[in-house]
């Protein structure tokens, strides 16, 4: 490690102001301090600090997401072999090389989209390059279909990046989730590649797949009238975007969230409660002509992005409420808004990502009765003493 | 039985290094100083010129702005240097000690005999004045406020701080003494732990007793107000700590300046961990020297939070009743970020250092761990905040130099201590006293 440190030394001069590769100064402090934690001490203030820093938090939520995105690479090959019908010819790790093959063009390709504009905007401030963009990249390929076009994960994520964040500012000052807006940007434009039968299944077309195969989504089936087995959609052996299908592997990478401390138990808890509440509330309303509304409000909770929304995206600090009262609210306004939309609003099956950018919108507003609420307390306090 | 007030949030870093109660022999130093920085926003007018033979007690300045309030000699011998840091600032009044000049007699008086003024005009005289910090903005005591009370915190809680019970043992009747001629000034609040602690403290005879429970910042003055009677808004309270009440307390007894203080020796580097007696602003060096471990040590005037970064040849701050070294931690660590760190300390369990269990003590050193970056994680800094005021809304509204922002959300209740927990734990490394001491000192221009 020292030979590296050394070249890092002997280089890092002509990275500093006044040296020749000037201008890339972040990109050259991103390289840095991921390979080495830097040497920086406190200046003022407190003398030690907790050893938890941005790129830890990241990594942790990088880590919490690997059992869904393992899961989602053997679901993809699960889901291709049986549009073909291949399902019992071929072993385990076939369907699980199939799955990888195919997930991680578009993993890189959101890495690569993402991160480059990321280090370029970094670079045009003079900032260092944020971590943000480490979860953010892992989302993305785990919200698109497994069928989506490269080219689309990349539009998506550059306008995602562009517009979702760098224009506010970088990580830390985006409202919205980029993640989500990289996929509801795909979802407006492209309409057809994101949603419909096919789009679940790498590589479609109609000549591989097996006579009278359906390839509908538990969402859209439960449109029809049909509902999909509680527990199949909790395992997740079901069409539907790579990572959101088991609810098994997601609830790992909450255990992971939960126990690190990393997420807010408030929010995620309260999304459930919310989406709970507005399910049953449905089923007790009833209605004949919605099978939507009869569904049982558990199958809710395992159904299209529901839970992984709710542990990995309803979450994320910055566009969450950031008051403890106010992330009550935020979370079961985002689950109990999802499954309005999706009972009521048919025309968008995915009731979760659009709940979530809304409740993104509205998180500050409800941050501003919090703090108002502190406000007047110490009001309060000044007019009972005068 | 006083009242009893348990504190959930809050955070016990479990530091390396903490000392016994016993007392080490340590000859005193030749040099004692007067450092103006620890004073915030002070401007020192110099009364005394170098080469001035002084007693202890003798004035060696004055407060521009006010006057009346004197800084004395610490001890008896000759000023031998006034140095100056940048712009001129004056850095250190150094006085040369000699043990054969005798202290100043300021006169025994018994304080229940004395009005409000004479206590005041007493205290000023004697150079006692200054251990009165006021609230808001934690400055220097201004005489002609009147505060709505004066506070004691009579624990410390933050890392291996100095034990007041044992510092106390010797002295409890001047405690005593010191309380009631602060009670002729304001009522007294004395804020005491509720674990076994000294029977000076707890049966003090003052305004209201309140005992608090809890981890760090439990002990911290302000939290402690924040907690019996906070401060509102036009509102002004005083700070004292207990070796200084002690001090006051002796000063009306005996008639003479008492500047002695105990000063514990901790931390990790420090080889030899103990009680100090020693005299306010001594020099360090007769502590450290052959005291400290190989490599590179940070030495701190006062605790880990927030104490000064102090040479080995530096002086003990005018506040201060402790002496950490640490680790300075200025090396690398390569992906550190990705190790699994059994021995790094944090808040959240992003570490595995949660499998070590709750009682292992850590190595801290000073290393950032990290670099800057913009608010991410929300309610890190709650969890450590036992107040009710949003610590992130508060330094945002210091960023954006609002006003009247800052105001409402309640910047005159805390000083740098009672939200440096939440600069220790913030994941983005926000320079969170920093910014309070700017919030502040905008109030103090704009509002007074």
């Amino acid at each position: 490690m020292n030979a590296l440190r050394n070249f890092l030394d002997n280089v890092k001069p002509k990275f500093q102001e006044g040296g020749k590769f000037a201008k890339f100064r972040s990109t050259f402090g991103a390289f840095e301090t991921f390979l080495f934690t830097p040497n920086e001490t406190n200046k003022c203030g407190v003398h030690v600090r907790d050893a938890v820093d941005l790129k830890r938090t990241m990594i942790v939520v990088v880590l919490a997401l690997v059992p869904a995105l393992l899961f989602g690479m053997y679901n993809t090959g699960y889901q291709h072999f049986r549009m073909t019908g291949e399902l019992a010819d071929v072993t385990f790790w076939q369907i699980f090389f199939k799955g990888f093959l195919a997930v991680l063009p578009i993993i890189v390709v959101s890495y690569v989209v993402g991160l480059a504009i990321e280090f370029a905007s970094a670079q045009m401030r003079g900032h260092e390059v944020n971590e943000g963009f480490l979860v953010s990249g892992m989302l993305i390929p785990l919200v698109m279909p497994a069928d989506v076009p490269l080219w689309m994960v990349g539009v998506a994520t550059a306008f995602a990046v562009i517009f979702g964040k760098e224009v506010y500012g970088g990580t830390g000052m985006n409202f919205w989730n980029p993640a989500l807006l990289a996929r509801v940007f795909l979802f407006f434009a492209y309409p057809t590649k994101m949603s419909g039968e096919t789009a679940w299944y790498y590589n479609y077309s109609s000549e591989v797949a097996v006579d009278g195969f359906s390839g509908a989504t538990p969402l859209a089936l439960a449109n029809g009238g049909h509902y999909t087995a509680f527990s199949d959609a909790f395992f997740g052996l079901i069409p539907g975007s790579i990572g959101e299908t088991s609810a098994v592997a997601i609830l790992i990478g909450a255990f992971i969230l939960l126990y690190t401390g990393v997420a807010s138990w408030k929010t995620m808890i309260s999304v459930f409660v919310g989406g709970i509440a507005m399910g049953w509330l449905f089923n007790q309303i009833g209605s004949a002509d919605n099978a939507m509304a009869q569904l049982p409000w558990y199958n809710h909770l395992v159904y299209g992005g529901f839970c992984f929304g709710a542990v990995f995206m309803a979450t994320d600090p910055v566009t969450s409420a950031r008051t403890e009262g106010g992330k009550f609210i935020y979370g079961f306004l985002i689950g109990a808004m999802a499954i309005v939309i999706r009972v009521l609003n048919p025309g968008f099956p995915e009731g979760m990502m659009l709940a979530i950018l809304l409740m993104n919108t509205f998180a500050p507003l409800i941050d501003h009765f919090f703090v108002q609420a502190n406000i007047n307390r110490r009001k309060k306090r000044l007019t009972i003493k005068a | 039985m006083s009242e009893v007030i348990k504190l959930k949030k809050g955070l016990d870093i479990r530091l390396q290094g903490k000392a016994e109660t016993v007392y080490a022999q340590i000859p005193l130093p030749e040099l004692f100083a007067i450092k103006p920085a620890d004073f915030k926003g002070l401007t020192p007018k110099m009364e005394a010129k170098v080469g001035d033979k002084v007693q202890a007690g003798s004035v060696l300045f004055y407060d521009k702005q006010h006057p009346e309030v004197k800084f004395v000699s610490p001890v008896g011998g000759e000023l031998v240097a006034v140095n100056r840091g940048e712009r001129r600032v004056i850095t250190e009044i150094v006085v040369k000690a000699d043990s054969a000049v005798a202290p100043v007699d300021f006169g025994k008086a018994d304080v229940s005999k004395l009005t409000r003024q004479q206590v005041v005009d007493r205290l000023l005289e004697a150079g006692a004045w200054p251990y009165f910090k006021q609230r808001p903005y934690n400055v220097v005591a201004n005489p002609a406020a009147e505060p709505k009370a004066i506070f004691v915190s009579t624990f410390d809680s933050a890392p291996l701080a100095p034990d007041y019970d044992f510092i106390i043992s010797t002295n409890e009747e001047f405690f005593q003494q010191g309380l009631d001629v602060l009670s002729k000034i304001a009522p007294v609040y004395v804020g005491t732990h509720n674990n076994g602690c000294s029977k000076a403290f707890a049966n003090a005879k003052c305004e209201k007793v309140t005992a608090f429970e809890g981890p760090h910042p439990a002990g911290c003055v302000g939290v402690q107000i924040n907690h019996t009677n906070p401060i509102n808004a036009g509102e002004k309270v005083f700070t004292i700590q207990p070796q200084e009440v002690v001090a006051i307390g002796k000063l009306f007894a005996t008639g003479v300046h008492d500047f002695t203080r105990v000063v514990v020796m901790c931390g990790s580097e420090m080889k030899k961990r103990a009680y100090v007696k020693t005299v306010l602003g001594a020099q360090l060096s007769t502590m450290v020297n052959g005291n400290l471990e190989a490599g590179h040590v940070r030495l701190i005037s006062g605790n880990v939070l927030t104490g000064t970064q102090v040479q080995p040849d530096g002086f003990l701050g005018f506040y201060d009743s402790q002496l950490t070294a640490i680790p300075e931690g200025d090396e690398y660590e390569f992906m550190g970020w990705a190790a699994p760190g059994f021995n790094k300390f944090s808040a959240s369990r992003t570490f595995f250092s949660w499998l070590t269990g709750k009682k292992h003590e850590y190595k801290l050193n000073a290393n950032t761990h990290g670099e800057l970056r913009a608010f991410v994680v929300s309610n890190e800094m709650e969890k450590v905040f036992p107040m009710d005021i949003y610590p992130e809304h508060l330094i945002k509204a210091i960023m954006a130099e609002d006003i009247d922002r800052m105001e409402q959300l309640g910047i005159y209740e805390v000083v740098e201590e009672d939200m440096a927990l939440c600069e220790f734990v913030c994941t983005s490394k926000i320079a969170i006293q920093k910014t309070l001491r700017n919030g502040l000192n905008l109030m103090m221009k704009e509002v007074g």
